[in-house]
């Protein structure tokens, strides 16, 4: 229902659903992409913790997934 | 939707224009059915002429490299196009979220998984009311059975289903059955539009426009329905702008979103802005999307505020909502530059009390006039 793509013209990632769209901060889309349906919130974080050589985006990721997962961009299994 | 004002690094776009968002490609006139508050002109029947498949092939092609990325197939009835699989694909291979905005009527099971190879993101069924005798009235057609049968169908093949439901007064006292059907049809977007009163509806209004009582009733169910279902299913509600005192930020802005293509190629601003006096609104057959949007007199017109008149030059809301629609501006005080009468602040603002006024004595008279449904007969009798 959701569909999350790179937008040229915008130079930014999208959150695309029927009638609507919500455009993306890069850390916003970096979360959602790791969203994969393989990795569990511990292998998020861990991954861009390492990715962006950080330590402490726990916090910041769980808030950012449960208004993720309020909206419908991604879903619970 | 949240505005861009990013520039655009692939296209030319002239100095504080925005590119184009929401493409809505009306690919055809024809519609079996025969609704009286239709968003199409009055004068719809001469324009007999559609874009070939080559044309609208070209016509997405050019509004997606500049940006758009939200595409509607509307009417009419765009199903009546035999290329509609072929467009959806080439839609699909640009990048576009699709949208089919259908009556449902002569949708197939075959046609629904064909569609979805094609790669239709997702499909919005129109019913005109909770019962089979009230929405085969408005319709014009006898098509009930056969559009709750479509949204099953659509749900079933895994589109994202959104129903669409147009509120007017021979409807809203149907709010409840409305909202347990959409609930029924395991709608995941209900749409409730209120009638906007142009064209058809504008000809029709004496006996669509509700009272504020029964708005204010219907708004209040839905809104309580809102709160139930959140997480399950959104509504978009449409506000009755007649009972706002502040008017609608039309098209999020003239020129800087929306792009309309009409069934003979001729690319407007918003859907209505063929009734307009004196744009000029350019054909797609003869300049490019990308001159249409930047350079075309139509899409520059009312672009941002110098065009307004007072009370909107001087207004500290003009920013927010523009002066409202031109197109109700013109309709309504014969004078498209006016703020729209909506406005409490506007000298012509007395017309919407006298609308409603008029509206609620029609619906007190014993011998109420028929309904002018939307047709090719009464098309060319009007214009």
């Amino acid at each position: 229902m959701h569909r999350l793509q790179w937008e040229e013209a915008q130079q930014k990632d999208v959150i695309l659903y029927p009638e609507g769209m919500v455009e993306l901060n890069q850390s916003s889309a970096e979360i959602l992409k790791c969203c994969d349906g393989t990795r569990n919130l511990a292998q998020i974080v861990n991954d861009l913790e390492q990715k962006f050589a950080t330590t402490g985006l726990t916090n910041d990721i769980t808030a950012f997934l449960e208004v993720a997962l309020k909206n419908g961009w991604i879903q619970q299994n | 939707m949240a505005g861009s004002n990013k520039t655009n690094p692939t296209t030319a776009l002239r100095t504080g224009i925005t590119p184009p968002r929401w493409l809505l490609a009306e690919l055809t006139y024809a519609c079996p059915l025969q609704c009286p508050y239709c968003s199409n002109p009055i004068d719809y029947a001469k324009y007999q002429s559609e874009l070939d498949t080559e044309d609208w092939k070209r016509v997405l092609t050019q509004a997606r490299k500049m940006g758009a990325v939200q595409l509607g197939f509307s009417g009419g009835e765009p199903l009546t196009r035999k290329d509609l699989p072929e467009l959806v694909k080439h839609a699909r291979d640009l990048g576009y979220y699709s949208n089919l905005i259908t009556s449902g009527y002569g949708l197939t099971e075959e046609k629904i998984v064909q569609l979805k190879e094609a790669g239709l993101d997702h499909i919005q069924v129109s019913i005109q009311a909770s019962s089979q005798e009230l929405n085969d009235h408005i319709a014009g057609t006898a098509s009930f059975q056969h559009k709750k049968e479509v949204a099953h169908l659509v749900k079933k093949h895994g589109y994202p289903m959104v129903l669409c439901v147009v509120i007017h007064r021979e409807n809203i006292h149907q709010m409840p059955e409305i909202l347990a059907m959409a609930e029924e049809l395991g709608a995941d977007y209900l749409e409730l539009a209120n009638t906007q009163y142009y064209g058809w509806a504008h000809a029709n209004r004496d006996l669509l426009l509700p009272t504020k009582e029964q708005f204010e009733q219907a708004e209040q169910i839905a809104q309580a329905f809102k709160e139930k279902v959140a997480g399950k299913m959104k509504i978009y509600y449409v506000v009755p702008d007649f009972y706002e005192d502040r008017p609608k930020a039309c098209m999020n802005g003239w020129g800087t979103t929306f792009l309309t293509i009409a069934p003979d190629g001729v690319a407007l601003p918003c859907h209505s802005a063929r009734e307009l006096p004196g744009l000029d609104c350019p054909n797609v057959k003869d300049y490019s999307i990308e001159q249409i949007w930047n350079e075309s007199k139509a899409f520059n017109f009312f672009r941002g505020f110098d065009w307004m008149k007072e009370p909107c030059s001087s207004c500290d809301e003009k920013e927010k909502d523009f002066g409202g629609c031109r197109c109700q501006a013109y309709l309504l005080s014969g004078d498209m530059y006016a703020a729209d009468p909506v406005c409490s602040k506007s000298p012509n603002h007395p017309v919407i009390q006298e609308a409603i006024d008029s509206a609620k004595a029609t619906a007190l008279a014993d011998n109420e006039k028929p309904l002018i449904f939307r047709n090719s007969k009464n098309s060319r009798l009007l214009s």
